[in-house]
């Protein structure tokens, strides 16, 4: 039975690569929470002189709000995985990405991972005055290459994001970019290193179909380098197109993980009721 | 499929059964992460991205007039027009100039000079505020950012001697071995701008009120800094420990310095006490200091 399913997921062109044989951990995360200090929120007195007589006074801000944001969580990843996080909007996915990648301190428990992980969201902005060819060749000096390995890789970089389809864009500033197109190019740099743990926040949904494919393909390719995935989507297609293992998220704690198809046929289940 | 899980659990359970989530980490050689690597390795990986900083103040030069008509004329016309207003009020208006040979030289001299350390001020400030989409998405060390933006001022700094090379001529001044001394003093200012801007770089990390704040500071600092008038006139004036002070200044150090190897009309005997030590001093201290107090929170940038 189980070399069957093996047999099959080889065979299916579309479906994601089976699972590693070998289980050698990328990213250990061990209960760990989330806690975001918001300033200006809630009921403070936002005029001048109450923020003076705060300074004064030495007293912290009374408009200070803590949201618990991710409330203990714990899983393990291994080389070669691809786990998709799924749940509703403000369930703390995009949180847990930004905790793995060490941009957010977990306020309890801790996240340890195999050298750098980089992260990859829609929302990253790289130099907008400058030139898309700029920005490639920025890119990846900064990821740590020389210029020998950008000269290598620079045309690779540029057709796999497909910015020159529809004429000569790489030569423009980046501020002109459609945010698609912004999002393409994007990712198409930090894919060209390999990475040891990639993290991609709901960055292929912005491009078209067949950049999609495209960075689907990319996503196996990683993932064959021996590299662990990450991936953020509301697309359950996506997510069952390059994931072999899901965690389902919810108010910050996780509600399953495993095997993509039984975790995103249960989320389904629970959003259809809903 | 389940079953595919459970296996899959009873396969991992094997080798590393009993292990807390940190001796796996350590069995496997993961780390915590986002933390700081030590000064030794940080300083290999800022190595290493050299060709990025190289790059990344290049290109902030190209782009910084595209967006006007004139272009890199504007690399030239800012550091003249400066100068030119500076000229304006303090040499035909308030007459300043009273008893200061070749004021134009001079006065251009103190304002590009200044200006170098001021830039490094403003845009190390604003280095990690205004790059946070930058530093988000790629991981490098983030001292790049400001020694790549002291680069770029060095560049638009060369620009400026330039033109001021010319005003120095034109002024009547005449070209001497002393010229040679640029070079140093260029060095060993980019030195301390490129500490001054860590420094700074942290501080506006965390304190977004700063930015607000820079400028009284800067003009502050310029006044002191004898960019428009000859401060030994005003320390001869006052009692010892203010004027070795006013002088320890290091603004004023490498413009004084820069006047010296410039103006042939400068004696040595006007310089500072001490000048040339005190100006390497402020470099490694500036340097140096500026660069550990910035990789003290290296894995705080950026979060938030």
């Amino acid at each position: 039975m189980d070399d069957q399913e093996m047999m099959d997921s080889v065979l299916e062109p579309e479906g994601p690569p089976p699972p590693p044989t070998e289980k050698i951990p990328t990213v250990i995360v061990d209960n760990m929470h989330i806690v975001y200090k918001v300033y200006g929120a809630g009921a403070g007195k936002g005029s001048a002189t109450s923020a003076l007589s705060r300074i004064v006074r030495r007293k912290s801000s009374p408009a200070l709000t803590e949201v618990h944001a991710v409330k203990g969580i714990s899983f393990t990843a291994y080389k070669g995985e691809a786990v998709g996080l799924i749940g509703s909007n403000g369930s703390g996915k995009s949180t847990t990405l930004a905790a793995i990648a060490g941009l957010l301190p977990p306020a309890q428990g801790a996240v340890y991972t195999d050298g750098q992980p980089a992260l990859l969201g829609v929302n990253a902005a790289l130099m907008n005055d400058l030139t898309g060819e700029r920005n490639v060749v920025l890119g990846c000096l900064a990821m740590g290459m020389t210029y020998a390995e950008v000269r290598e890789k620079y045309q690779d970089i540029v057709d796999f994001s497909g910015i020159n389809d529809k004429g000569d864009f790489i030569s423009l500033p980046m501020r002109t970019y459609s945010s698609g197109m912004g999002a393409r190019l994007r990712f198409a740099i930090s894919a060209a290193r390999s990475h040891d743990v990639l993290m991609i926040d709901e960055a292929l949904s912005t491009g078209d179909m067949a950049f999609r494919k495209r960075s689907e393909e990319r996503i196996r390719e990683l993932r064959k380098e021996a590299g662990t995935v990450f991936l953020v989507s509301h697309s359950n297609s996506t997510i069952r197109e390059t994931c072999n293992r899901t965690i389902w998220l919810e108010h910050g704690l996780i509600r399953a993980d495993g095997p993509t198809e039984d975790v995103v046929k249960e989320y389904e289940d629970w959003t259809n009721k809903k | 499929m389940s079953t595919v899980f459970e296996q899959r659990a009873a396969d991992v359970a094997d080798p590393d059964a009993g292990l807390s989530p940190a001796e796996l980490a350590a069995k496997y050689g993961l780390t915590i992460s986002g933390r700081r690597p030590s000064l030794a390795e940080y300083t290999r990986q800022v190595w290493q991205r050299r060709f990025f900083i190289g790059a990344y103040a290049t290109a902030k030069l190209m782009v910084q007039y595209s967006s006007s008509k004139l272009g890199q004329v504007w690399q030239v016309l800012t550091p003249l027009l400066n100068a030119a207003v500076y000229y304006l009020i303090f040499d035909l208006l308030l007459h300043v100039s009273k008893g200061i040979p070749d004021y134009i030289p001079y006065l251009c001299t103190g304002v590009f000079v200044f200006q170098f350390t001021q830039a490094a001020v403003l845009s190390g400030t604003r280095s990690i505020s205004d790059n946070l989409g930058l530093i988000r998405a790629l991981h490098f060390p983030r001292a790049s950012l400001p020694i790549a933006f002291t680069v770029n001022q060095l560049q638009q700094l060369i620009v400026s001697m330039g033109v001021l090379g010319v005003i120095v001529l034109v002024s009547g001044l005449p070209v001497t071995m002393n010229w040679l001394l640029m070079i140093p003093v260029l060095l060993l200012q980019s030195t301390f701008n490129a500490g001054l801007a860590m420094f700074m770089a942290r501080i506006g990390a965390k304190t977004s009120d700063m930015a607000q704040l820079m400028p009284f500071i800067i003009r502050t600092w310029m006044y002191l800094s004898g960019v428009f008038w000859a401060v030994n006139s005003v320390t001869a004036k006052l009692p010892h420990w203010a004027g070795t002070l006013i002088e320890a200044n290091p603004a004023l150090i490498y413009i004084e310095l820069m006047r010296y190897s410039l103006m042939d009309s400068v004696p040595a005997s006007s310089l500072p006490h001490h000048v040339w030590i005190m100006a390497a001093a402020w470099a490694v201290i500036g340097g140096f200091g500026g660069y550990v107090f910035f990789w003290k929170a290296e894995e705080e940038y950026g979060r938030g």
